[in-house]
C-alpha cells in the first residue's frame, strides 16, 4: 500500500457488495414469487432486474414476496424509492425490466402505462 | 472484483459458540440446498465471526432485508430456501422471539439484546467476512493506519490515544497512551509490540470472539502502537486452545503482507513493521506479562519483578509494548474518529465501551458491548434477559479469578474501573457470571482457589504456598471440618499474600474469597458453626432428603431415577430414602411428578 489515496481506491473498489448489508434507505424492487409468479416467469423477471442493475451500476435492493392476490396479473413487480409510494407493475415481459429501472429506479418518472396500482407510502 | 452481484447475502456465524451448535452442517445443507434450485449464482453464503448472541446460535442473517434468524438447523434449509429467498416470505418460527412479550422479532436492531449495547470494537463481528481483508476494508478498515502514517507524528498519535482517555482493557485499567509513551521515550534501536491474547478467565471470550471475527483491526491497531513506540515487529501471543482464532490471525497476516499492509514501507512512510504469532500453551500465568515475554523468548513462563518495566526492558530486554486484544482493537476507531469523538462515550474516568461475556445462570449467554456507565442492572436484565424462569439473583462475579462478586444491592451501580474497585471487585478482562440463589458462595471460592492455585508457577512463596494453604481451608469448609478461627486465618492469609506475592496472579488469588467474605460471611459461618451449607450444594453439609408419604402416590419414577439406589419401596404404595446411600445429588426430587421429595 503506497498511499493513503490508494487504500480509498481500493475501498470504493470493494465497496459495492457491502452496500448489500448496508440497511439504510435505497430504492427497493420487490418482486411477486408466489406459485402464480414462477409460473408466470419471474424467476426470469428476477435475473432481468439484477443484470440490468449490475449493468447500470445501480444500487437497490431486490427482495421477494408471496402471492398478493393478483395472479392474473403476474409477473408483479414492486418499486419503492425512498420516501415515495410503492409503485405495483403488472403483466411484465422481459424487456419491460430495463424500462422500468431507468425510468423509475434512475430517474424517479413512474411508468404510468405498466403500473397498475399504487401503495401509500 | 466479483464477476457476480448477488442479490442476497446469506451471513452464517461460524465463530467457536455456532460452530459447535452445527453452524457447519447447516452451512453444507445451505450450499446444497442453493445448488439444487439454481440460485447459487444470486445469492451468496458468507462466513462471519461471532454476533454475541450465542445462546440462540447458530445464527443466520439474511440481507437486504437483515433478517435476524436463530437456531438455524440443517433441517430448516430447505424451508428457508423456499420460503425466504424464493417466495419472499419470512420464516416465522425461525425469529427471534422475545422472551417477555412472545412477540417474533425479525430484525436485529429491535431485539432487546442488541438495542442497549453500543458495538465499537465488536461493530464489524457478525457482519463480515473475517477471512476477507476486501470487507474489512468496505467498511473504512486500515484508514487509520493511512491517516497515521500519512498525517500523524508518532507524537501526535501518542497524544490522540492519551487524550481519548483510553485504559488497558486487559483488567488493570492503565492508560494506554501513557504506556505508549513510556515506551515511545525509550531509547533503543529495537522496540517491540505485543497483543496478549492469553485470555485466561474461566466464563471470559471476549478476545477470542474479536480474533475470530475481525482480526484485522487488532492487527491495524498494532501497527499504529507500533509506530507510535517506534517498533518494527510484533507479536500476537494467542492461546493454543483458538484454533479458529489463530486459523483467521495467520490468513488476515498473509492478506495484509500482500496488500502491502504489513511489510516495508508502509503508506511510503518509511516506517516497516511484521508480524508474528505466538502460541501459548495454555498457562494461566502467561497472561502475565513477564511470564508471557518469557514465554515468547522460549523460556518457562515464569513472572519477574518489575520494575524494569517492559517499556524500558521487555523482550529480549529491549523497549516492549504490551497491550490486550480489546484495546488494539478500540484504535482504529480512535485515531479514525479523533479523540474527542471517542471520548464522548462513558464515564469521566472510564472512556469508550467495553465488552463482557455474560455466562452462568443467564437467560442471553454472550458476548456484549455497553458504553462504560452502564449499570449492571440493564446490562443483566435488560440486554442479558435475567436469570432463567424461578431463579432469584444472588451475584455476579466479575474479573474472574482476580475478581469479587457484586450483590443485588450495588445492581444499579454503573459500572466503570473505579466503581467496581470501590464495592470490591474489578473491571478484569470482562467475564461476568452471574449465580443464583441455588450457588454456594463458599463453593465459588473454593472453586477460584482451587484454579489459581493449580495456575500457581510456583515460584515465589506466598503464591505457591498461601494459596495451597487456603484452599486447604476453604475444603474442610465445605466438607463439614470448618472451625473456628478459620475466617479470621483466611483473612489474615489473603491479606499477606496480597502484600507479598510477586505477580498479578497471587496478588489478586484471595479476591474471591475476600469478596465473598464481605458480602457472604454469613454463609461461612452457617457451614463452620451450623454445620449447614444455605445453598444446599456442598454435598457433605447438605441436608438429607426425604420422601413425605402422603404425597407420594408410589410411582417408583425416584428409584428408578437414583443413581446410587438408595430409594426402595412397593410400587403403588410409597418409597423412601436410606440416609447412609443418599449422596443429596437431588436427581430424585427434580424427578418426582408430585413434588413430593425436599430437602429436610
Amino acid at each position: 500500500m503506497k498511499s493513503l489515496e490508494e487504500l480509498r481506491q481500493l475501498r470504493d473498489k470493494v465497496e459495492k457488495e457491502m452496500k448489500m448489508r448496508d440497511e439504510s434507505n435505497r430504492p427497493e424492487i420487490i418482486i411477486g414469487m408466489g406459485t402464480c409468479g414462477i409460473a408466470a416467469g419471474a424467476r426470469e423477471i428476477l435475473q432481468a432486474v439484477l443484470a440490468e442493475l449490475e449493468k447500470r451500476d445501480v444500487d437497490a435492493k431486490v427482495t421477494q414476496t408471496g402471492c398478493i392476490g393478483m395472479c392474473e396479473r403476474e409477473p408483479l413487480l414492486d418499486v419503492k424509492m425512498p420516501g415515495k409510494d410503492r409503485i405495483t407493475y403488472g403483466n411484465l415481459k422481459l424487456n419491460d425490466v430495463k424500462r422500468i429501472i431507468t425510468e423509475h429506479v434512475i430517474n424517479e418518472n413512474i411508468v404510468q402505462e405498466l403500473a397498475i396500482a399504487r401503495m401509500d407510502n | 472484483m466479483k464477476d457476480i452481484i448477488y442479490r442476497s447475502h446469506i451471513l452464517i456465524c461460524t465463530g467457536t459458540g455456532c460452530t459447535s451448535s452445527g453452524a457447519k452442517k447447516m452451512r453444507i445443507a445451505l450450499e446444497d440446498e442453493l445448488a439444487e434450485r439454481n440460485l447459487n449464482k444470486e445469492v451468496k453464503i458468507i462466513e462471519t465471526g461471532c454476533h454475541g448472541f450465542c445462546e440462540k446460535g447458530p445464527i443466520v442473517v439474511v440481507y437486504p432485508e437483515g433478517v435476524f434468524y436463530c437456531e438455524v438447523k440443517s433441517e430448516d434449509i430447505p424451508e428457508l430456501v423456499e420460503e425466504h429467498l424464493l417466495k419472499g416470505r419470512i420464516v416465522e418460527r425461525l425469529l427471534f422471539k422475545e422472551p417477555v412479550t412472545e412477540e417474533n422479532i425479525p430484525s436485529y436492531h429491535d431485539i432487546q439484546f442488541y438495542k442497549k449495547q453500543e458495538r465499537i470494537v465488536l461493530s464489524n463481528c457478525g457482519k463480515i467476512d473475517p477471512e476477507n481483508i476486501d470487507e474489512y476494508i468496505a467498511l473504512g478498515g486500515y484508514e487509520a493506519v493511512g491517516k497515521a502514517l500519512s498525517s500523524m507524528s508518532q507524537k501526535d498519535v501518542i497524544a490522540e490515544v492519551k487524550n481519548s482517555g483510553l485504559r488497558g482493557r486487559g483488567g488493570g485499567g492503565f492508560p494506554t497512551g501513557l504506556k505508549w509513551q513510556f515506551a515511545h521515550e525509550a531509547v533503543s534501536n529495537k522496540k517491540y509490540v505485543i497483543c496478549n491474547a492469553d485470555e485466561g478467565d474461566p466464563g471470559a471470550f471476549m478476545d477470542r470472539s474479536l480474533l475470530e471475527g475481525d482480526p484485522h483491526r487488532v492487527i491495524e491497531g498494532m501497527i499504529i502502537a507500533g509506530y507510535a513506540i517506534g517498533a518494527d515487529e510484533g507479536y500476537l501471543y494467542v492461546r493454543a486452545e483458538y484454533p479458529l482464532a489463530i486459523k483467521r490471525l495467520e490468513k488476515a497476516i498473509s492478506q495484509a503482507e500482500d496488500y502491502g499492509l504489513l511489510g516495508d514501507d508502509l503508506f511510503s512512510s518509511g516506517y516497516n513493521f511484521k508480524l508474528h504469532i505466538k502460541k501459548g500453551a495454555g498457562a494461566f500465568v502467561c497472561g502475565e506479562e513477564t511470564a508471557l515475554m518469557a514465554s515468547i523468548e522460549g523460556k518457562r513462563g515464569m513472572p519477574r519483578p518489575r520494575p524494569p518495566y517492559p517499556a524500558n526492558s521487555g523482550l529480549w530486554g529491549k523497549p516492549t509494548n504490551i497491550n490486550n486484544v480489546e484495546t488494539y482493537g478500540n484504535i482504529p476507531y480512535i485515531i479514525k474518529n479523533g479523540a474527542e469523538e471517542y471520548s464522548k462515550i462513558g464515564t469521566e474516568n472510564s472512556k469508550g465501551t467495553k465488552v463482557f461475556a455474560l455466562t452462568g445462570k443467564i437467560n442471553n449467554t454472550g458476548l456484549v458491548e455497553v458504553p462504560m456507565g452502564t449499570t449492571l442492572r440493564e446490562v443483566i436484565y435488560d440486554i442479558g434477559g435475567g436469570l432463567g424462569e424461578g431463579m432469584k439473583y444472588k451475584a455476579v462475579q466479575t474479573g474472574g479469578p482476580s475478581g469479587g462478586c457484586i450483590t443485588s444491592e450495588h445492581l444499579d451501580l454503573p459500572i466503570d474501573y473505579d466503581s467496581l474497585l470501590g464495592v470490591g471487585a474489578m473491571m478484569g478482562s470482562g467475564g461476568m457470571v452471574v449465580m443464583d440463589d441455588g450457588t454456594c458462595m463458599v463453593d465459588v471460592a473454593r472453586f477460584f482457589l482451587n484454579f489459581t492455585q493449580s495456575e500457581s508457577c510456583g515460584k515465589c512463596t506466598p503464591c505457591r504456598e498461601g494459596t495451597k494453604r487456603m484452599l486447604e481451608i476453604l475444603e474442610r469448609i465445605c466438607e463439614g471440618e470448618g472451625e473456628d478461627g478459620d475466617i479470621a486465618l483466611l483473612e489474615d492469609l489473603a491479606h499477606h499474600i496480597k502484600d507479598t506475592a510477586l505477580c498479578g496472579l497471587g496478588q489478586t488469588a484471595p479476591n474471591p474469597v475476600l469478596s465473598t467474605l464481605k458480602y457472604f460471611r454469613h454463609e461461612y459461618e452457617a457451614h463452620i458453626f451450623d454445620h449447614k451449607c444455605p445453598a444446599g450444594v456442598c454435598k457433605d453439609l447438605a441436608s438429607a432428603y426425604l420422601i413425605d408419604k402422603e404425597t407420594c402416590v408410589g410411582c417408583s419414577i425416584c428409584a428408578k431415577a437414583c443413581p446410587v439406589d438408595a430409594i426402595t419401596g412397593t410400587p403403588k404404595e410409597s418409597y423412601q430414602i436410606d440416609d447412609d446411600i443418599c449422596i443429596s445429588c437431588g436427581v430424585c426430587a427434580s424427578k418426582c411428578p408430585v413434588s413430593a421429595i425436599s430437602q429436610g
